[in-house]
């Protein structure tokens, strides 16, 4: 059974004009590190939401989300909070905002398993700190307070607090985005231990494709709520069979490649007010044709598990990128 | 490539115990760029607020077009000067500009006050021009703008004044991958037609590559590498700027052996 099984999800927001997700299919295994990678008003950190049925308000939701085989859509509330204490778990991009600076951090590490019942407030204590321990901090730090400690540190204790229910699936996003890049090694590293170790389903949102292909076994490429391209990282990144994919990889500026201009794409995303026929990317797709403004790509298979939505996807057959 | 258009020497800063800049030294030959690399708290963004006036030292010293900065500006004449010789982007767009200004107004403020003589119509349109910005995003509130669009306002505006060095904190950092892209190009072609120097303040090693000529590496207030940027990122001769360079994530990195390195250099 998959951590993360969504099917077909459409997601419409009041006062737009196309839906804000178009019929997105993403899964993720048990034990799998999957990437979401996109640029803001991709859809997705919505998508991944969508996991937790942290909706915006307003939302009109579509298709299914499958949660260690439960649909988040349809459960009633009980469900639901026992979903969102146990079985999937949020990390998110700042662990200020994510911890309450007056509760001392191992409150904050025991109070939802306590509030839900699930364990008492012994168990729970000795678990906080068997976790701290599994992120590489001592049960010293019980008693402080999150303005006490880095950003780095607290971001270890937002993803200990994360494991307390024992989830099945970890969503990750831009978690480790606030932080400098030797920290972000460490809590890469960190996050890769305890999947191997828990067996946990992660879902990593970020808007940095080096690090997407550095940690991930599969990636997802969205662009305007749709999945533009999926595949192992290494054929993704490799060989990018969606000009949008390729696009982004030619833009990123990198330490080891040559200095001056980078090939920007040029444009912007399109806008929720305008409605889309065809392909979203089609307007900035070098690559573009009538056929692409007015017939939107079905996903195609490029070879076992790489999927590009691209009517033109074989003229990249064959072309390369450096990551 | 010969004339010295900012000259620091010796730039010292505490707070409280904490050494934020220690002995920090560089210069920027005029129409250069610098790029000044670190992580938090290593003392670049201090050092980027020094050269602006923004903080000032406890001992060494800023020099621009030869001019040396002593303590605080006096007088309204000498902050309009330095400030025609020092302007600085920061990181984020929605905080840097007035809610409440339109573009235009917002150019049509600084040439007004630095220029005062001159009709500031030709020069605003002109300053649109070169950060690509067209008519109907002149006329637009800041919140109408996308961020990347923000960014150019931003850049229009510190060029007004046509300053000698552009201090450029983070100036990227915000911005989505594509968008980075375009503002990357757009500021290498306005250095290549202006002879603006550049002292570009990130985090981002890809970033250095692309926009700079000399780097320095600073760590914990003090310089622990300088050179010229391809070099320092081809071959790197101090520990910490390697450890820099291999926590950039690519395919096959080991995360693990990082954060060992990491503990190492301490």
């Amino acid at each position: 059974m998959n951590a993360l099984d969504i099917q077909g999800l459409r997601l419409q927001l009041p006062g737009t004009a196309r839906p804000v997700l178009d019929g997105v299919d993403l899964t993720v295994a048990a034990g799998e590190t999957v990437a979401l990678v996109g640029e803001s008003g991709s859809g997705k950190t919505l998508t991944s939401r969508s996991a937790l049925r942290l909706l915006p308000p307003g939302a009109r939701a579509e298709g299914k989300v499958l949660v260690a085989g439960e649909d988040v859509l349809t459960m009633d509330a009980d469900r639901l909070r026992a979903l969102r204490t146990g079985q999937a778990a949020m990390i998110f991009q700042d662990p200020r905002a994510a911890t309450n600076p007056l509760r001392r951090i191992g409150d904050f590490l025991t109070e939802s398993v306590t509030l839900a019942g699930k364990m008492n407030r012994a168990e729970a204590t000795e678990r906080a700190v068997s976790l701290l321990g599994a992120v590489g901090l001592g049960p010293e730090l019980l008693g402080r307070y999150p303005g006490q400690l880095s950003g780095g540190m607290l971001q270890r204790v937002v993803i200990a607090a994360a494991l307390m229910g024992d989830p099945a699936l970890l969503l990750a996003d831009e978690a480790t985005t606030a932080l400098d890049v030797t920290s972000q090694a460490e809590v890469v590293a960190l996050l890769g231990r305890l999947r191997e170790q828990f067996g946990t389903g992660l879902l990593f949102v970020t808007h940095d494709l080096g690090l997407a292909a550095a940690i991930s076994d599969r990636v997802y490429v969205m662009y305007a709520g749709r999945i533009a391209e999926v595949g192992p990282a290494a054929a993704l990144f490799e060989h990018p069979r969606h000009p949008y994919t390729a696009a982004l990889l030619a833009a990123t500026p990198r330490p080891d490649a040559p200095g001056g201009r980078l090939a920007a794409i040029d444009g912007q995303p399109p806008d929720l007010r305008q409605e889309l026929t065809g392909c979203a990317f089609a307007a900035r797709c070098p690559l573009a044709t009538e056929l692409c403004r007015t017939v939107v790509p079905e996903p195609v298979k490029v070879s076992g598990g790489h999927l590009a939505a691209c009517h033109h996807s074989d003229q990249l057959e064959g072309s390369t990128a450096r990551v | 490539m010969s004339e010295t258009v900012l000259e620091v020497s010796g730039l010292c800063r505490t707070f409280g115990d904490v050494r934020a800049v220690d002995e920090v030294s560089f210069t920027l030959p005029a129409g250069g760029s610098l790029g000044i690399v670190g992580e938090s708290g290593s003392g670049k963004t201090t050092t980027a607020r020094i050269v602006v006036g923004l903080e000032e030292a406890d001992a060494g010293s800023v020099t621009v077009r030869g001019r040396r900065r002593e303590g605080r500006a006096r007088g309204k004449a000498e902050r309009l000067t330095r400030a025609r010789e020092v302007q600085m982007v920061f990181q984020d767009p929605y905080l840097s500009l007035d809610p409440r200004y339109g573009v235009q107004d917002v150019l049509r403020e600084t040439l007004r006050l630095h220029f005062p003589d001159a009709d500031p119509a030709p020069r605003v349109a002109e300053l649109l021009d070169q950060v690509g910005l067209g008519t109907r995003a002149a006329e637009a509130l800041p919140r109408q703008l996308s961020g990347g669009q923000r960014q150019r306002v931003a850049i229009a505006r510190a060029l007004a004044v046509e300053p000698a060095v552009l201090v450029l904190d983070e100036a990227v950092a915000a911005l989505d991958v594509s968008v980075q892209a375009q503002v990357l190009n757009l500021l290498a072609d306005i250095r290549e037609r202006t002879g603006v120097g550049y002292l570009f303040i990130t985090h981002d090693l890809g970033v250095v590559r692309c926009v700079t000529e000399e780097v320095i590496v600073m760590r914990q207030g003090r310089v622990v590498e300088a050179g010229r940027t391809e070099a320092v990122l081809a071959d790197p001769q101090h520990p910490y700027t390697r450890l820099l360079l291999d926590s950039v994530p690519r395919p096959g990195w080991e995360p693990s052996l990082i954060a060992a390195a990491r503990r190492e250099v301490g």
